[in-house]
């Protein structure tokens, strides 16, 4: 499977709003965090949602993020962490 | 002829029950479809009721079964976080060729919890149809952005050291939590293990029951 991130990898989620069904939440859209794991590859909900075959398959990521980073009001004190299901469009890399 | 008396004591016992006259769209909608389906020999009626019948014979027993064998059980235990599905397809369970699984374990420092907060994503091959508050909006809202404040609401309080960790399940994946398992359960068997594998605890929104003892 060929997939542009890694796990370690640090990511950007991409801002958009298409005028078609996507499954990128728009509270998590620009934040930075980084890949915890690649799920694997699935067929697009975004063209499978009107009929489609959702192909070609996109690689599925498992993104953490750190809660401070996605709140602004969130205790920076904490370790609490928000992990979620991206696909690979919707993922930008952060050069370091 | 009616008796007078009789419907006003009748009355007060319960309020009557109504049809809702409108369907919604989408229940119309539903409805169209699956009269095409069934008029054009595609499904039977009585498959659509068994489907239905089996959906709703799910439920959380069978997660609570697999969390006990996870506890009892180390080399289950390795083989359900590598590979969930494969390992609680060992248990019975067929969860589907589209649906992935994945199990996340709570500890003393970490907590996980789930939501979906697009829908409500819920892995129902093992917990069943998932509970009403699962669905609204109001949990899927705040638990993403308030995970402590809503955890609290659930009578659930953890200490600041404690990560918090949220799962927002918006794509192909389900999540099944594994709660820690209590102290004081030595020497229990798996199935009354099973019995302190409550829904919520499957969920993150608390824990393990603790034994009556």
């Amino acid at each position: 499977m060929d997939t542009r991130f890694q796990p370690g990898d640090t990511v950007r989620v991409r801002v958009d709003s298409p005028p078609h069904h996507f499954r990128t939440p728009v509270y998590i859209q620009g934040k930075v965090g980084r890949v915890a794991a690649i799920h694997g590859e699935f067929r697009n909900p975004e063209t499978l949602a009107y009929g489609g075959d959702g192909l070609p398959r996109q690689p599925l990521y498992l993104v953490h993020f750190a809660q401070s980073d996605v709140w602004g009001q969130y205790d920076a004190a904490t370790r609490d962490t928000l992990f979620i299901d991206i696909y690979e469009p919707w993922l930008e890399p952060v050069e370091h | 002829m009616h008796d007078h008396e009789h419907d006003h004591a009748h009355e007060a016992a319960h309020a009557p029950i109504v049809e809702r006259d409108a369907l919604t769209y989408y229940e119309r909608r539903v409805q169209a479809i699956q009269a095409l389906l069934i008029e054009k020999g595609v499904v039977t009626a009585d498959e659509v009721r068994r489907t239905i019948e089996a959906m709703d014979a799910r439920s959380p027993a069978m997660g609570a079964k697999i969390v006990a064998r996870v506890w009892v059980d180390p080399d289950f235990r390795a083989r359900l976080l590598a590979d969930t599905k494969a390992a609680v397809a060992e248990m019975g369970v067929d969860t589907g060729s589209l649906i992935k699984i994945a199990a996340v374990e709570n500890t003393e420092s970490l907590h996980n919890v789930v939501v979906c907060t697009l829908c409500s994503c819920y892995p129902r091959a093992l917990l069943g149809l998932p509970p009403d508050w699962y669905k609204s909006l109001n949990y899927r809202s705040r638990v993403v952005k308030d995970p402590r404040g809503v955890l609290e609401e659930f009578g659930l309080d953890l200490d600041s050291d404690v990560e918090v960790r949220v799962y927002d399940s918006t794509a192909d994946m389900r999540y099944l939590v594994i709660p820690a398992r209590p102290a004081g359960t030595e020497g229990m068997s798996e199935e009354q293990l099973a019995e302190l594998v409550t829904r919520d605890s499957m969920i993150g929104v608390t824990k393990a029951r603790k034994p009556n003892r």
